[in-house]
Order: structure tokens, then C-alpha cells, then sequence
């Protein structure tokens, strides 16, 4: 098959058929690549949703140049040859986007000093580059009450961006799925409508995936704050997944077992319960080293700021 | 209204309903059936969908309870909650706001003692309000089981409402039969 | 008198059945049509009528069914969209409850030419009782031979059933009406592929109104050219106007495209002029989601040319000074209403009824409808109009369906032509009506 030319901010890429101006723009890197909250290369299906990567393609392909009437989503549209499409160097995409955050915080709760996902939050990172200097809304924020759905996962809706990503995680990655979006509209939530507990082997995932602090480790809560701890590659020997993880410790003390996650913020490797909630003794592992946190994010900026609201108030 | 009675199956005769509907659609398809069959479960537990009733259909379809909540959760047509024997649906989105829509709320709710989403102490009456019947021409308009009312004035409203009580009258009732 | 297609004979008593509707010359173009014609010939037929679709989006029907994959060696399907859900829109209920079988003759039609062996009628759930009209006539239809295995000895078999929807505007929207009848949350599908390469279990799949399927026996009937010869420009034949609001005579109108807007809601053959004798305010021309014109640019555009009720000149002046033929769902206000009132259910509308999926569609519909709630109820400010008018502007364009669009536009239109509507209200910190 012959490759396909794409320009994306002017940098050109070849990539195979069937490829998205997403992962064309990944193949690139660096801040072509449009921000992603609901696409996830792992899942299939997702992305699509969320409209925080969408783009202007100023020319469809070589055989029909004309551009696209609307910005499109970057994660679901497909490469064609000769395509031309604009990210940070398109204005209208750009003003889309910072309006996309400020729909995404409309409803936030903005307590980045309480969630255990500030540091390691896709949204504070996107609210960081795109939010506005200050909020628009005097609205009444909508609120739900914190639950425990199984004894390790905490869900906490006021949190949730609807990304469906974890929805995805319980059909594709476990057995089965007890939990999913429920109602309609600005009143969908993620439940489980009845009290169930999402327990099976691989529901563990569900937290990696979620870009926000909406699914958290009840096994970490409020033990540190993410850029208080040091992460390290290590492994064990699993019947159920690869067994390679990322520990995070605060001196000698292990505090939390996640995925590896690339730059992207994506796992490379699903990993199974027993290894992220059953083994929390340093001597259950081989460490293999120091991890560098690779993603462009607070945490490996040493961005982070401690008052609330201060992630949607920072200028650009 | 009566509290969530343990439902164990189907009659006979729904079965034979539920199968027939189940049967058109393709083999591996089943799934299809599920709204079709929530309007039957519905009314076959006292108005509304119970976690229960919802487990039991999905066991008909052969699917996870969770894609059953799903989906009753989406649509506004399925109670989630008991409802009382006869819910009332008032349509109140413009064109029929423009024909006097806010009256016959404010006239049912003055009738009934109760607000929208409420059932009146006795269960007999359950208040909704909907949005767009597709009957703007003869608004306002209301909607009780698979009846319209139409060109509704707060006589006529009155009228029904005695008729209703008269006969006790229930609004889920199986809607293929 | 225009000419009737759909309307003619819909006051004629027990229409409704199959003999009744039979004696009336029913069920003859399906013998021509199969009997006499290809599938292609049928498909070619629409092509050339100029026929477009009547769910709103005016999309040309033998076009769309040109993109059907007839290749993929897999099923394909016609779904028929009785889901009519869009404020102002009534005129569907009226073909199922009155002339079932005008519209399951169409759906044969439309099944033969592209190929179909099993078509659905996706109806919504609250005309429960128009379905069981539909599933009766279905069964008189199976009964006469003209559906089931080998109809008319032609070698054509077809399956026809009806399915309820459950509450859910959205599912008007044909991808989210698929993943319904597959029985899952109304969730529009993101596009492309687009139905005709993957629609119904995965299958190419064409998804048309209720009124552009009933329209097809006239057509094979009649033929192509005396479809084209009706109606104006590129817009052609009749369509169905269900008129409602401050109107002496609400009601179900079939007019030929092309007739003077001014004519049909003053004269006495249709809305029979505003009740009361009060003043035209404003008119929503097609389904609440197109843009409001104030009475002086709906009867005349703005280059003071008489404005018709045809897709064409509805539009013109794009949405700075005009709007769209959309469903046919015609809403007229007199002088007494209160636009941001009227604005504000629709906004309500939108809200209830954004599947939620994408966040410019649900926060933004939610966020419109507070604004909204804060200025009718007098606790509006000044700065809350232009961030009305930036808010749609950011959810129009960004979503995965255009109910975003149907939502933000009404908006936008009511804030550019009676701005001071809503200026009144934040000045005055009440609703002036
Ligand atoms: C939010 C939304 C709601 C819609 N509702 C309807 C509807 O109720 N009935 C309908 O026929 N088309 C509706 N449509 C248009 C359909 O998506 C589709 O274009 C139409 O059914 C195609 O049929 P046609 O070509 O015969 O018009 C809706 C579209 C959207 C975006
Ligand atoms: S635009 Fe609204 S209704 Fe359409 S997919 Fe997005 S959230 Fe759902
Ligand atoms: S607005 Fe009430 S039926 Fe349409």
C-alpha cells in the first residue's frame, strides 16, 4: 500500500491508510499533536466525543482540495493523501478548543487541591494551555455525592467529563460490565443504578484510563500528593497480566501501583487487580529503575499551582 | 400504587408476544427488542421499571442488566420510580405553551395538590410534564397511557379528571393490546 | 386547488383500511412498479421527480438512495423515520393514523429499488396508538399479498414491521435512530460511514421520512415529469405544512411549493389569518430549531421580494435575514408573545432532549437554558446577551449531530432580530408581558 502525504502545521507526515489525523499528528509529535480527552488508542471505538482535538483541514486531499465545511475531530477523521490541516496554526481551532475547556470546567468542580488526580489530570493540563483567565459562569454547578463502586474504586461524578472511556475498559478489557452512562443529556452520570460492586480482575483499569480525577485508587486517597512521590518501573511475575507496573513511593513506602503510561497519558499495558491493589509491599516487586514522566504535564513541569480555580485562571 | 411486588415471569400469553416481537429481527440481534419489550414490562409492573423487572428482561434478551439500565434510563418514557395508576403528561414545550400550556399545568396542579414529578397521596395520579407531542396544532396537549387530549381547556381538564376517578383509572396498560 | 398527494383523500371514511384505500386506486404503483419496472427504474424515477426529503434536512431522495452500497453482498435495509419529534411538527401522525397504507406502500416501493428484505417503521413511542393503526394495516397489506414472501408473483420478498421508540427526540436523527432500533441509547453515531455504506447492523441502510415514503406510489403512479412539473424552481411538489400558534385555523395544509408565504397564513384556504385580529409578530418557518424571522422578513426578504414557502426562497439571505423550509412545522406569534419566553422552552427542549455525548451539546444546551431562565425571570444582565450569542456560537458547528446546531440557532436568531426584547426584560428585571 503506498503511504498517504499529510501536512499538519505545515510538517509533513507519511502515514498508511486508514490512519487518523490524530495518530498521523502522534507520529509527528510534539504541540502539533491536538490534545485528546475521550480518544484512547486501547479502546476501540472511543474518542470522538469530547471535541477538545478538533482541527481544520484547509484541503480534503489532493483529488478534492477543498477544505472541510466544520472542524472535524482529529482522532476520528482518516488521513487522505494530500490533506492539509491545521492545529495550532488555525485560529478557529483554537478558539473552538478554549471553548471546549470552558464547557468541560462549566460544570467542574475545581477542586484541584482535594483530587487525588491534580498532578497527573488531563484536564488542569488542558485548562492550562487553553482555559480562559476567568470563569464566565454564574451558574449553579451541578453536584453528585461521591460513592465507592466496588471497595477499591472511588467514583466521584462531579469530576466526570462523560468521556466513556472507562465504559469501554468494563466491554472490552473485563468480563463483564456492571456499570455505565445512565440518563440523558447534562443529567448522564456514570452508575451502576442499583448498588453493584465493579469488581472484577481487570476493573482496576478503569482509574488509569479516566483522564480526570473521577474514578480514584481508594487504596491511595489522600495517602500523598502525586508530585510528593517518586514513580519506578518495576515487575512481578502474574499469571493475569504482564506484571509490569509503575510504583509510587514516598521514601521506603509504597503508596500506589498504577500502569505504565506513555506520553500521551495512555497505558501501554493493561494490568490486572491483584497486581495494582495486592501488592503493596516493596519486596512483592523488582524494581527496575527510575521512571521519567515523559507527558507534558504539571507534574513533570513542576507547574502545578496550589490554590483552587488556579488551573482555569492561568493565562495562556 | 403498590410497592415493587416481587415479579417472577411473564404470562403465557405476553411470552407469546415477546417472542413474536423478538422474531423480527435478525438471528443475534435480540437486543432490538428492548424497548419494545420495557414498554411491556412497564406496564406489566405497575407503571414503572423496576431494577427487578429490568434484571428479569434482560434475562429475556439474554443481555447484562447494566445495558438494560442504560437504555430505560435514556428515554423519558420509562418510569424509574413507582408512579401512581394514572400519569398525567402535560406537553409544555412552545407551541403549545403559546396555546395556554402554563394554565392547564397550573390547573392540574391546583386540582391534583401536586407539582410536576410528584404522585398524589392516594396513588392515583402521577403529574408530568413532557416535551413535544407532535400535536402542536391542538394544543395545549396532554397525554395519559396512549391517549391524547387535545385543545385541552381547564373544563375540559375537569371533565377528564372526573371521569378518571369515576373509573379508576389506570394508564399502563400492555400498549400492543 | 393544489394538487394533492398526500391529503386527497385523507377525509374519505375507514381510509384506514385496505379495501377502502384499494377502491381509491391503492396499491397500484407497486403492481407497475413490479410488474413493469427495475429497481433501478424506480430508483431513477425519484432521481428525476426532483422529490427531497421532507424530515427537514431537503436532502435529494433518489441521490441518497444512489448511495447504497448494493455491492457488500450484505442484507440492506429502508428504515422509514416516524420519530417526528421536532417542536411545531405534526403532519406525520396524520398520514399513519389516516392513510397507514398509503405509507406502507411507499415503504414497499422504496424497499424494492433499493433492494431491501426486511424494512422497519421506527415510530415514536407516544403515538403508541398510531403504531397499532400502522400494524394493522401492515397485517391487511400481508393478508392481500402485497408484503410476505413472493409479492404479486414477482419473486420480490419483503418483511415490514413497525418498532416504538421510547421518549427521545434525538432519535430522529437518523444514526441515533439506528442505534435505537438496535437497542441500545439514542447515541448519534459519529460520522463518516454514513448509513448507506454502514447502517442497520452494520448493513448499507437507507433511513427516509414518513411523508418522502408516502410520496412514492404518486410518483410511480404519475410519473416523474408530473411530480418535477409541480412546484417551483428546485423545489418541487407539495409538502406538507403542519401550521400552529396565534393562527385562526391550526391544522395539517398540503400545498404546492412555491405558494406566497403571505397566502398561506392570511388566506382563508389555509391558516385563515392571526386570532383576534391581533398583529403578526414573528413566525418559526420549519421546526423549532430554524431561525425566527420577525414578520416583516417572512412575508418579504430583505430585497422586498414576496417570500415562498419553498426551500429556495425560505432561505434566501442566508441567516442574516432568512431561514429554512426545515420539517414544515410552521409556529406563528402574534403581537402578544414574549420571544425570550417562547425562546426559552425550546431552549428547555434542546436541553432535555442533547443525548449527552458530546460537551459542547450538553453543557452548552444546559448553559443556554439558565441564562435563559435568570433574563425571563428578570435576573438577567446586560453582559448575559453576547455571552447567549457566544455560547451558540461555540456549540454551533463543534458536535457530533446537528441538534447543537438546532439548538444554538434559535438563539442566535431570537437575539439578532429582537434584541431588545431581551434588553426589556434586564431593564426592566421582569418579563414585560
Ligand atoms: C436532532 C435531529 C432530529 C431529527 N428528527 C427527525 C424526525 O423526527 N423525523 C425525520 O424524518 N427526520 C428527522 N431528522 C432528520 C433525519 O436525520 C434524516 O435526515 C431524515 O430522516 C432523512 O429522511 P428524508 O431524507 O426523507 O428527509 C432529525 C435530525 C436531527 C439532527
Ligand atoms: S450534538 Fe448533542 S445530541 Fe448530538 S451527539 Fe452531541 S450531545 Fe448528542
Ligand atoms: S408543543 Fe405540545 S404537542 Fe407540540
Amino acid at each position: 500500500m503506498p503511504l498517504l502525504k499529510v501536512t499538519i502545521d505545515n510538517i509533513e507526515v507519511e502515514v498508511e491508510a486508514g490512519t487518523t489525523i490524530m495518530n498521523a499528528a502522534r507520529k509527528i509529535g510534539g504541540s502539533v499533536v491536538p490534545p485528546a480527552m475521550c480518544y484512547y488508542s486501547k479502546l476501540e471505538g472511543s474518542g470522538g466525543k469530547c471535541r477538545t482535538c478538533l482541527v481544520k483541514v484547509a484541503q480534503g486531499s489532493a483529488k478534492d482540495p477543498r477544505p472541510m465545511p466544520k472542524l472535524v475531530a482529529s482522532c476520528r477523521t482518516l488521513v487522505q493523501d494530500g490533506m492539509v490541516v491545521q492545529n495550532i496554526t488555525s485560529p478557529e481551532a483554537m478558539e473552538s478548543r478554549q471553548a471546549i475547556t470552558e464547557f468541560l470546567l462549566l460544570n467542574h468542580p475545581l477542586d484541584c487541591p482535594v483530587c487525588d488526580q491534580a498532578g497527573e489530570c488531563h484536564l488542569q493540563d488542558l485548562s492550562y494551555v487553553h482555559g480562559l483567565q476567568e470563569t464566565r459562569t454564574v451558574e449553579e454547578r451541578r453536584t453528585f455525592k461521591p460513592i465507592d463502586i466496588g471497595d477499591k474504586i472511588k467514583l466521584n461524578m462531579n469530576r466526570c467529563i462523560l468521556c466513556y472511556r472507562c465504559v469501554m475498559v468494563g466491554d472490552q478489557i473485563t468480563e463483564k460490565r456492571v456499570h455505565g452512562v445512565l440518563g440523558r443529556g447534562d443529567h448522564a452520570e456514570i452508575s451502576t443504578h442499583i448498588q453493584r460492586a465493579v469488581d472484577n480482575d481487570f476493573s482496576g483499569n478503569m482509574i488509569d484510563v479516566c483522564p480526570v480525577g473521577a474514578l480514584t485508587d481508594n487504596t491511595f486517597r489522600f495517602k500523598s500528593r502525586v508530585w510528593f512521590t517518586k514513580p519506578f518501573d518495576a515487575h512481578r511475575e502474574c499469571k493475569k497480566c504482564s506484571g509490569k507496573v509503575v510504583l509510587w513511593m514516598k521514601g521506603e513506602e509504597l503508596l500506589r501501583v498504577t500502569g505504565r503510561k506513555d506520553k500521551y497519558g495512555e497505558l501501554e499495558e493493561f494490568i490486572c487487580n491483584d497486581c495494582r491493589f495486592d501488592h503493596k509491599e516493596t519486596g512483592d516487586w523488582v524494581i527496575e529503575g527510575p521512571r521519567t514522566i515523559e507527558r507534558h504535564s504539571v507534574i513533570s513541569q513542576n507547574h502545578y499551582l496550589t490554590n483552587p480555580g488556579d488551573a482555569v485562571r492561568i493565562v495562556k | 400504587m403498590q410497592d415493587n411486588i416481587k415479579i417472577s415471569e411473564f404470562s403465557r400469553e405476553t411470552l407469546d408476544l415477546v417472542n413474536r416481537i423478538i422474531n423480527r429481527y435478525p438471528k443475534g440481534r435480540e437486543k432490538s427488542a428492548l424497548l419494545p419489550l420495557l414498554h411491556i414490562a412497564q406496564s406489566e409492573n405497575n407503571g414503572w421499571l423496576s431494577p427487578e423487572m429490568m434484571d428479569y428482561v434482560a434475562s429475556l434478551l439474554k443481555i447484562e442488566s447494566i445495558e438494560v439500565y442504560e437504555v430505560a434510563s435514556f428515554y423519558s418514557m420509562f418510569n424509574l420510580k413507582p408512579v401512581g395508576n394514572c400519569v398525567i403528561e402535560v406537553c409544555q414545550t412552545g407551541p403549545c405553551w403559546l396555546r395556554g400550556a402554563e394554565n392547564i399545568l397550573a390547573h392540574f396542579e391546583a386540582k391534583l395538590g401536586i407539582k410536576p414529578g410528584e404522585t398524589t397521596q392516594d396513588g392515583k395520579f402521577t403529574l408530568k410534564t413532557v416535551e413535544c407531542l407532535a400535536a402542536c396544532g391542538n394544543g395545549p396537549v396532554i397525554q395519559v397511557g396512549k391517549e391524547y387530549h387535545e385543545n385541552l381547556t381547564t373544563n375540559k381538564a375537569d371533565e377528564l379528571l372526573e371521569k378518571w376517578k369515576r373509573e379508576n383509572k389506570i394508564s399502563h396498560t400492555n400498549p400492543y393490546l | 386547488m393544489a394538487t394533492q398527494i398526500l391529503l386527497k383523500n385523507i377525509d374519505v371514511p375507514g381510509l384506514a383500511g385496505f379495501q377502502v384505500y384499494r377502491n381509491l386506486g391503492g396499491y397500484t404503483a407497486v403492481e407497475k412498479a413490479l410488474k413493469t419496472l427495475t429497481p433501478d427504474e424506480v430508483t431513477d424515477e425519484v432521481k428525476k421527480s426532483g422529490l427531497k426529503g421532507r424530515g427537514g434536512a431537503g436532502f435529494p431522495t433518489g441521490m441518497k438512495w444512489g448511495f447504497i452500497d448494493k455491492q457488500s453482498g450484505k442484507d440492506r435495509y429502508l428504515v422509514c423515520n416516524y420519530d417526528e419529534s421536532e417542536p411545531g411538527t405534526f403532519k406525520d401522525r396524520h398520514i399513519g393514523t389516516l392513510n397507514p397504507h398509503q405509507l406502507i406502500e411507499g415503504m414497499i416501493l422504496g424497499s424494492y429499488a433499493l433492494g431491501a428484505k426486511t424494512a422497519y417503521i421506527y415510530i415514536r413511542g407516544e403515538l403508541f396508538y398510531v403504531l397499532n393503526i400502522i400494524e394493522k394495516a401492515i397485517q391487511e397489506a400481508y393478508n392481500n399479498g402485497y408484503l410476505g414472501q413472493n409479492i404479486l408473483g414477482s419473486g420480490y420478498s419483503l418483511d415490514l414491521y413497525c418498532h416504538p421508540g421510547a421518549g427521545a427526540y434525538i432519535c430522529g436523527e437518523e444514526t441515533a435512530l439506528l442505534e435505537s432500533l438496535e437497542g441500545k441509547r439514542g447515541n448519534p453515531r459519529i460520522k463518516p460511514p454514513f448509513p448507506a455504506i454502514v447502517g442497520l447492523y452494520g448493513c448499507p441502510t437507507v433511513v427516509n421520512n414518513v411523508e418522502t415514503i408516502a410520496t412514492l406510489p404518486w410518483i410511480i403512479n404519475n410519473g416523474s415529469d408530473a411530480y418535477a412539473a409541480i412546484g417551483v424552481g428546485n423545489s418541487k411538489g407539495t409538502k406538507l405544512i403542519s401550521a400552529c400558534g396565534h393562527i385562526n385555523k391550526p391544522g395539517i395544509y398540503e400545498i404546492e411549493l412555491g405558494l406566497p408565504v403571505e397566502e398561506f397564513i392570511f388566506s382563508d384556504e389555509y391558516c385563515g389569518g392571526i386570532r383576534d385580529g391581533n398583529k403578526l409578530k414573528a413566525v418559526v418557518a420549519g421546526g423549532s430549531s430554524v431561525p425566527i424571522l420577525p414578520a416583516e422578513l417572512i412575508l418579504k426578504t430583505a430585497a422586498g421580494q414576496p417570500r415562498l414557502m419553498s426551500y429556495e426562497s425560505l432561505s434566501e439571505g442566508g441567516f442574516q435575514t432568512g431561514t429554512m423550509l426545515g420539517s414544515g412545522g410552521f409556529i406563528v406569534m402574534d403581537h402578544t408573545t414574549c420571544i425570550v419566553k417562547n425562546l426559552l422552552t425550546f431552549a428547555r427542549f434542546y436541553r432535555h432532549e442533547s443525548c449527552g455525548q458530546c460537551s459542547p451539546c450538553r453543557e452548552g444546551t444546559s448553559w443556554m437554558e439558565k441564562i435563559l431562565t435568570r433574563i425571563e425571570n428578570g435576573q438577567g444582565t446586560t453582559k448575559d446577551i453576547d455571552l447567549l450569542v457566544d455560547i451558540s456560537k461555540h456549540v454551533e458547528g463543534n458536535t457530533i449531530c446537528p441538534l447543537g446546531d438546532a439548538a444554538a440557532w434559535p438563539v442566535a436568531s431570537a437575539i439578532r432580530h429582537f434584541r431588545e426584547e431581551f434588553e426589556e426584560h434586564i431593564k426592566l428585571q421582569k418579563c414585560p408581558f
